[in-house]
């Protein structure tokens, strides 16, 4: 955590370290084991294990299987209610989607650093949270041309525009939806780097003020404590809100996708 | 801020590592596992659904059976009340023949009374007469030994008690 003497850097969280040496490259990159990929398997098995606990398949279920189940009701319903019946088969997608970010956006808030680990969060790395973007929204593109053909552009056009104010609307609504992926993915890269920065801040204040004296440790120490208390819950929220967001504006571009507007 | 200053040089190992969590996390979690929770979900449902229509027929045929078990109880109380009118009727009727009857024979019973009645009187009557007759025979014989004729003495006795 201290980079150099007396500093705390709290950018250094973010930084991706090779676990092992070696690795190999794939088209002039280097592909490492690095923390970043340690807690995407991480993510993916605790994921396993909370899906392996619905699967009892119970009619009457216990509490983890009805944990498991009111997601999966969650994500279904998510996409009925956008997109309809024809939704049901984007459950999959939304649902991996969904549950992958949620866990490793909680799973970066393990406060596992007290045991000497580095907890990481995957979905810091605007890289990651990019590619998630450019997959939805590649899946829009390829649904929306697949379904519509060359009507799918009959998007840009909402209903009932007034004939001359179709050139404008239609570039307006071209750049509207040609952001979609950036804001996507920069919506919860930030959110997960905003807050993680914060607590680390707040994080150093605690030491640098206690390291200086009692008397600071006491005056900006012990607020400052608390307010890492607050916040570390307000960051659980948006760890799941974020996940939510994602999750709702994929179903919302796909029903564009497969209803038009 | 690594996420930028590493983006370049980390970007194919997150891609890589990405491709396979999130991979599997589609394959095996949101393609194989995922239905069979929904299918288990959507198996309770209906199991749900078809215990409601189960109990919705049954209380339909027991609410048929309550009616007609009333119905059942309606024409046994007409029946029942029909019954009795008629029994009452054929009562009624029972008794006020033979209450006829009895007045019948009583006012027979009464009027040979009277006919009895009146048929002694008679004979105590005439046989008052007689008597008187022979009385005043011997009254008259004795007080004045003039003979009295016994048909003069009965037409004296008839025209006195005549007067009675």
């Amino acid at each position: 955590m201290a980079g150099e003497e007396g500093k705390i850097d709290p950018m250094h969280q973010f930084e991706i370290q090779p676990i092992f040496d070696g690795g190999f490259e794939i088209a002039g990159q280097a592909i490492n084991f690095t923390n970043s990929a340690l807690w995407m398997i991480v993510t993916f098995i605790a994921l396993w294990i909370f899906m392996l606990g619905g699967m009892k398949r119970e009619i009457i279920p216990g509490r983890w299987q009805v944990m498991v189940e009111s997601m999966s009701n969650f994500i279904t319903n998510m996409l009925t209610s956008n997109v309809g019946e024809a939704g049901l088969k984007y459950v999959p997608y939304v649902f991996s989607l969904f549950m992958f970010i949620l866990f490793a956006n909680i799973l970066g808030m393990l406060p596992i650093g007290v045991l000497g680990l580095h907890p990481f969060t995957v979905t810091s790395h605007i890289a990651i949270t990019g590619i998630l973007a450019v997959l939805s929204f590649s899946i829009v593109l390829i649904v929306g041309f697949w379904k519509h053909g060359l009507h799918f552009f009959s998007l840009f056009v909402p209903h009932g525009t007034p004939l001359p104010m179709v050139p404008f609307i239609a570039v307006i609504e071209f750049i509207s939806f040609m952001i979609r992926p950036f804001s996507l993915g920069l919506r919860l890269f930030v959110a997960m780097t905003a807050g993680h920065v914060l607590l680390k801040v707040l994080g150093g204040f605690v030491i640098n003020s206690t390291n200086a004296g009692a008397g600071y440790g006491a005056l900006v120490g012990i607020p400052s404590f608390m307010l890492m208390v607050g916040i570390s819950a307000l960051e659980l929220l948006v760890a799941v809100i974020q996940a939510y967001v994602f999750a709702l504006l994929t179903s919302l571009y796909i029903n564009d996708a497969e209803n038009l507007h | 801020m690594p996420q930028i200053s590493q983006l370049v040089s980390t970007f194919g190992s997150q891609f890589f590592w990405l491709a396979i969590t999130f991979g599997l996390v589609y394959l095996l979690i949101g393609r194989s596992m995922l239905p069979k929770i929904q299918s288990t979900v959507d198996a309770r449902n209906k199991r749900i659904a078809d215990d409601l229509d189960a109990a919705r027929i049954a209380h339909k045929q027991a609410d048929e059976i309550e009616d007609q078990y009333k119905a059942r109880q309606a024409a046994d109380r007409d029946e029942a009340q029909k019954i009795t009118a008629e029994a009452k009727v054929q009562a009624t009727k029972a008794s006020e023949k033979k209450v006829r009857e009895a007045d019948k024979r009583i006012a027979t019973k009464i009027a040979k009374a009277e006919a009895d009645i009146a048929a002694q009187t008679k004979a105590a009557l005439s046989e008052i007469e007689s008597v008187t007759a022979e009385a005043t025979q011997d009254i008259v014989s004795k007080l004045t030994s003039a003979k009295v004729t016994k048909a003069k003495a009965v037409k004296a006795v008839k025209g006195a008690l005549a007067n009675v």
